[in-house]
């Protein structure tokens, strides 16, 4: 059974429409990889030149943002969600 | 394009800034997108302003709120549409930084100036893309009955 990837309003022009994708993966780096290889053109909103996630992308396991986690080399599971969410912030 | 949202839930946001005036206050709009693009609220989630540091002229969502609403509304078939924020004693116009830190394309930022405590006007503006080349379009705002 496949992890689920919920994709924000944004992002789905870049992933045939879709608001949720299910990926193939041990870990949350090869199910974003598996991400990106199924729809390509999410790679560059996802991360840098550099193939690093962007400052403002925030991926969540679950209710935990992986960054304080074991970052890509968290481990996932078939009953996991993976969340995608742009950060959003302003002022005057 | 334009945003149609409840009279209810106009007012709900508008007494949000109010509430934490002389602080900015910040939340999320919860609907539907119609086929052309224009967005419909249907309910506005209020979230905690997580810049402690900077409360009366800045703003941030913690992205965890941001997981749990996205999830939610998706169990009920909706989508996240836009959101919203306070200018305390400060027009309802985007800033360098609002544009700077807006990442959701195609989503609304509605801005409610709060003067001396009272909301006075709220605009909308939607984010066009890409990122790289991002910019605010102003937005219609209908609020109707219901």
């Amino acid at each position: 059974m496949p992890i689920k990837v919920l994709i924000p309003t944004p992002l789905r022009p870049y992933a045939g429409k879709q608001s949720t994708i299910e990926v193939t993966a041990q870990t949350v780096g090869e199910a974003l990889n598996d991400l990106v290889a199924q729809h390509p053109d999410l790679r560059k909103h996802l991360f840098s030149e550099d193939g690093k996630l962007r400052s403002f992308v925030n991926v969540y396991l679950n209710d935990e943002d992986i960054r304080y986690l074991a970052k890509d080399d968290t481990p996932a599971k078939e009953t996991d969600t993976i969340t995608i969410v742009p950060s959003v912030a302003g002022g005057q | 394009m334009a945003l149609t949202i409840p009279n209810a839930l106009y007012h709900q946001l508008r007494e949000h800034g109010e509430a934490t005036y002389p602080h900015e206050c910040c939340g999320v709009l919860v609907g539907e997108f119609g086929e052309t693009g224009e967005k419909s609220v249907k309910a506005v989630v209020p979230c905690g302003n997580t810049r402690i540091d900077s409360l009366a002229n800045r703003y941030h969502i913690d992205p965890a709120e941001l997981v749990r609403v996205q999830r939610e509304a998706m169990l009920a078939g909706r989508d996240i549409v836009g959101f919203y924020h306070s200018h305390p004693d400060h027009p309802a116009r985007w800033s360098t930084t609002d544009l700077s830190e807006a990442h959701w394309i195609g989503c609304s930022y509605v801005i409610t100036s709060v003067e001396n405590g009272h909301a006075v006007l709220t605009n909308s503006f939607q984010l066009l893309g890409p990122e790289e080349n991002k910019r605010f379009e102003d937005e219609h705002v209908e609020v109707v009955e219901q």
